[in-house]
């Protein structure tokens, strides 16, 4: 009898089980059918981008010799459009969605004294990988406030380290010690994001059809909002327009 | 004994500032002790009492490392809020042991005023880091990390001091701590730590005691955990146990006291690292193809 009971609770289990990946499974397809596209613009002028001095690290300065890089707090490309602009869904997704973890894992590397890409969007615990590219050692060092703060040596030809964040937060600055003028950022969001590109597009992909709140977040402006419905099978727009202060 | 004497006019000092606050806290409430927040355990319910008395000057009501001397400290007094710290036996990245908190307490923090609280009993001083971990709730979702594992310390040799020195040239310790380890490489003037307040690298020449220990053992974890809250990182991913021994060796040799290791330096004649040794190429590294 006790044997019957347990095996007929098993059965349930596993029937259940089946029933709730089949639901999860047809959540995920129909999270695919959604898109947002959009585009960021800067309006005014941008804000002057000094060339940054790496005399102190002679690899780096002769590398850029001829193309000095400038700051990144502000990139605008030829039409306007405003770079680096990471645009997420703060609000209306379903609890279902965003449930799944991206497997790409994107990489931050550490090229040429700087880091590329300068702005990384990331799901929570989402993997990525950090590498060096250079012949010098890079301290990586995030500072976040609502994940734990670590700083690791990278020298060489060291093998990349693979990371990833547990807690949403927009956004995390990373600083190389050894290098003071080396800065980027990593946006851990739950769910669908994009950073815009240098025409200042993105896309966002699997967001199911349904009323939201986007985010659209740059590190010099801050952040804006704005609603967006998502109707099935057919992308969404949302543009953004930030004020040159 | 200066340093007891220190400690027990600060306390003094903490101790009125302390008891100030408290009444001040407490308002109209009529025992004499704080009213009982929330849900405190016996232990964390005498740490606040004692923190109150003691620590509160320097580390604020709330933990923020903004109580009202702190201004005038540098560096600053330690933000508990964000339970990072500095003197780990734990990667970086993860949280303290109890123990690893309990011997700082003990220690004190040379080369800032965090005073050595070895008055208090080793009691007190658990129940003062069971209070200070209230202050962040990363203490309810996370353990504390695992302690590494430090092998049993080998024979220094001559071999192992050379091997100590080519490593601290190829991790690039003197970009920040200079090549003579004077706390003077070519990044120490713009090293900034998590609040974005200067900072400095350790002169090795000047100190015989470390903030996080003054042994061996010590030594070992500082750079292979590295210190976390400040510019100086963690090396464990890049270097063995093995290596760890040569590279504090190495240190050692820059240091004031007269160790083994330093009398090999001698009759090695060790010069100064030359950083202008380093590799010009980029390395072939398959990942970043
Ligand atoms: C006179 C000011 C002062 C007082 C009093 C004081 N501290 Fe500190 N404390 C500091 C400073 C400054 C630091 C940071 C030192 C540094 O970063 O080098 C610090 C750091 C710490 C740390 C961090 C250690 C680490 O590994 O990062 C702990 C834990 C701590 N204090 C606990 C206490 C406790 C508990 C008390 C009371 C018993 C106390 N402190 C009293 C000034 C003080
Ligand atoms: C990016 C700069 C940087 C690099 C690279 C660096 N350090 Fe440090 N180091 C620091 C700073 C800054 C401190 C002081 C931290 C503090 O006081 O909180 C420090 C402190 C130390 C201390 C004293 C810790 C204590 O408890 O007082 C030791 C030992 C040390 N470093 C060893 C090393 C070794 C060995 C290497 C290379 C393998 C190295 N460091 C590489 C910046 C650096």
């Amino acid at each position: 009898m006790k044997t019957r009971n347990k095996l007929a609770g098993m059965l349930s289990a596993l029937v259940l089980a089946a029933v709730g990946a089949l639901m999860l499974s047809r959540n995920v397809s129909a999270a695919g059918e959604g898109k947002i596209t959009g585009t960021v613009k800067l309006a005014g002028t941008a804000p002057h981008q000094r060339a940054i001095d790496m005399s102190k690290e002679p690899y780096c300065q002769k590398l850029h010799a001829d193309h000095p890089v400038t700051l990144e707090n502000v990139v605008v490309g030829s039409n306007g459009g405003l770079q680096n602009v990471v645009v997420y869904v703060s609000e209306g997704l379903p609890a279902s969605a965003g449930g799944q973890v991206p497997s790409e894992k994107p990489k931050w590397d550490q090229k040429g004294c700087q880091y590329i890409p300068h702005v990384v969007a990331l799901d929570i615990n989402q993997h990525f990988l950090v590498t060096n590219s250079d012949p010098t050692s890079h301290n990586i060092h995030p500072i976040p406030t609502k994940n734990p703060q670590w700083n690791k040596s990278q020298p060489p030809g060291a093998q990349p380290f693979d990371v990833s964040w547990a807690n949403e937060e927009v956004s995390i600055p990373v600083k190389c010690n050894i290098h003071p003028w080396m800065h980027g950022w990593m946006a851990v969001v739950k769910g669908p994001t994009a950073v815009s590109d240098g025409n200042g597009s993105f896309t966002l992909d699997n967001v199911p059809p349904g009323n939201y709140t986007l985010t659209a977040w740059q590190e010099t402006y801050g952040a804006q909002t704005q609603k967006v419905t998502v109707a099935a099978g057919k992308p969404a727009t949302a543009d953004f327009t930030f004020k040159a202060k | 004994m200066p340093t007891i004497h220190k400690t027990t006019f600060l306390s003094m000092l903490l101790l009125s500032l302390g008891l100030g606050v408290a009444v001040a806290q407490n308002g109209g409430a009529s025992s004499g002790f704080p009213t009982p927040k929330n849900d405190f355990t016996a232990s964390e319910q005498r740490g606040h009492g004692l923190y109150l008395r003691y620590c509160v000057g320097c580390h604020g009501v709330l933990g923020d490392g903004e109580g009202e001397n702190a201004p005038y400290i540098d560096p600053r007094p330690r933000n508990f809020i964000l339970a990072t710290f500095r003197c780990r036996s734990t990667s970086t990245g993860t949280l303290p042991t109890d123990q690893d908190l309990e011997n700082s307490l003990e220690r004190g923090l040379v080369n800032s005023n965090m005073p050595s609280w070895r008055p208090t009993t080793p009691y007190d001083r658990k129940d003062l880091v069971a209070y200070i971990k209230t202050f962040s709730p990363r203490w309810k979702t996370e353990k504390p990390g695992t302690p590494i594992e430090i092998p049993a310390e080998p024979e220094v040799t001559p071999e192992r001091v050379k091997a100590g020195e080519a490593l601290f040239q190829k991790l690039e310790c003197w970009k920040c701590h200079g090549v003579e380890g004077r706390g003077n490489g070519p990044s120490a003037d713009t090293l900034t730590d998590d609040q974005n307040r200067p900072i400095q690298a350790f002169n090795f020449h000047d100190g015989t005691r470390f903030k996080c220990g003054s042994t061996d053992r010590d030594l070992y974890k500082i750079f292979m955990t590295g210190l976390d809250g400040s510019p100086m990182p963690s090396f464990a991913d890049n270097v063995k146990p093995d290596e760890a021994w040569d590279l504090v060796f190495y240190l050692r040799t820059l240091q004031p006291m007269k160790t083994k290791a330093k009398l090999i330096a001698k009759q090695l004649g060790l010069k100064p690292i030359n950083p202008a040794g380093a590799p010009a190429q980029p390395p072939a590294n398959p990942e970043n193809k």
